[in-house]
């Protein structure tokens, strides 16, 4: 348990999807960090002033224990969206919504504000419409173009994607019988198509 | 916003592509460090106004320390997920980084690779009785004991195990013992031909 909190302290995509911003209200005035809201005048942050701040910031402000800021729901997920998303979650732009829409939304749930529930069921319930359409897609596209495929999905959607495609093509070179033959690393081959690249762009 | 040029570390790390390392960004640490110091010293100051009995300033330090820890996240997060692409990067280049990558690379980083090369290279001696076991290799199940291959590019003179010495020329063919040719495979130099 302890080294699976370690890894998700050093995960890139967690960092990214803390940062997303959340509604707060000033509860209590915040001495000297005035300039965090750029509307405003003042040196201090004003009891009652409205802004924006990012989830890692709103959650150490409010939280059981303390109660400097209080928290309202990004619009992304409340009632209006939550609506569009049981009418047809497949589809849905999660990535414009998002783009971690379900990793977000996951910490959201930790401030058990009045709509946590109905959120935590559309995301599960989001995800389970969603994840055939991400398989089914994954599984089916041999050697084509896939950023239409991906365009409209979720990060982390996005990474099921890409397992689902390693599968298939690993497959596909086992039923051809290629797994036999040995082959350059994919991280040479990448690695020498961006040197050919920016040898070409200078010369 | 605080914190944002730690997030832009962060950013910048995960746009990059398989087989590539950004250059060691130490302008944007520093920024960053000294963010964070003075953060630090306007938390010390208004926790010595308090001691000495002013109250209410509370709130300012909790969100000032908030945006410490968050900074020292992001820089750790950037360090170790560079040591992470690095130390892949061994079992794909081998101990021999490319030219461009090890530019890239900080004075630490470059003590690091050092030091797993060498750490793995002592591991790899004491398995077995035998001198050792190459884990690199055979990281495909081993069909035969020789390989036909074809050079794709000029390699120089290579020696064999039983002492001939043979010219990797562009487009020559040779058939080689497996265990001497995956890594020059692997780095695509030669090209395993399959019938």
């Amino acid at each position: 348990m302890a080294l699976e909190a370690l890894e998700e302290y050093y995960d890139l995509d967690d960092i990214l999807s803390s940062n997303e911003k959340i509604p707060c209200k000033i509860e209590m005035p915040i001495y000297r960090l005035g300039y965090l809201d750029s509307s405003s005048i003042y040196d201090d942050l004003l009891p009652g002033s409205k802004m924006e701040l990012p989830y890692w910031m709103a959650r150490s402000l409010c939280s059981r224990k303390r109660h400097m800021v209080s928290v309202e729901l990004p619009k992304n997920y409340r009632e209006s969206y939550r609506e569009i998303l049981t009418a047809d979650a497949t589809v849905v732009d999660l990535h414009k919504l998002g783009p971690y829409y379900y990793s977000f939304g996951t910490h959201l749930l930790k401030y058990e504000l009045p709509d946590s529930p109905d959120v935590a069921k559309i995301l599960v319930k989001a995800f389970q419409t969603r994840f055939r359409k991400v398989m089914d897609s994954s599984q089916n596209a041999y050697n084509e173009d896939t950023s239409k495929l991906t365009e409209k999905l979720d990060e982390s959607e996005r990474l099921l994607f890409k397992a689902g495609q390693l599968g298939l093509n690993d497959f596909i070179r086992w039923e051809t019988r290629q797994t036999e033959k040995l082959t350059t690393s994919d991280m040479v081959k990448n690695h020498r198509k961006r040197k050919r690249a920016i040898m070409e762009d200078t010369g | 916003m605080l914190a944002e040029k730690a997030l832009e570390l962060v950013r910048e790390l995960q746009r990059t592509t398989d087989g590539t390392l950004p250059p060691f960004n130490e302008d944007k640490v520093r920024q960053v460090l000294e963010e964070m110091k003075a953060l630090f010293d306007q938390n010390q100051q208004d926790v010595s106004a308090t001691v000495a009995g002013e109250s209410g300033l509370f709130a300012g330090v909790q969100l000032r320390h908030a945006a410490l820890e968050r900074n020292k996240r992001c820089l750790l997060a950037y360090l170790y997920n560079r040591i992470q692409k690095i130390r892949n990067m061994r079992w794909e280049f081998g101990s021999v980084l490319p030219q461009d990558i090890k530019y890239n690379l900080s004075e630490q980083e470059v003590q690091w690779f050092n030091k797993y090369n060498k750490c793995l290279a002592n591991y790899m001696r004491s398995i077995g009785t035998a001198g050792g076991l190459d884990l690199t290799q055979d990281m495909k199940p081993p069909k035969t004991l020789y390989v036909e291959v074809r050079c794709l590019m000029d390699h120089g003179e290579f020696e064999t195990q039983d002492g001939n010495v043979i010219v990797l020329k562009k487009n020559s063919q040779h058939f080689l013992l497996r265990s001497e040719c995956e890594h020059l495979i692997r780095q695509g130099i030669l090209e395993h031909m399959v019938h």
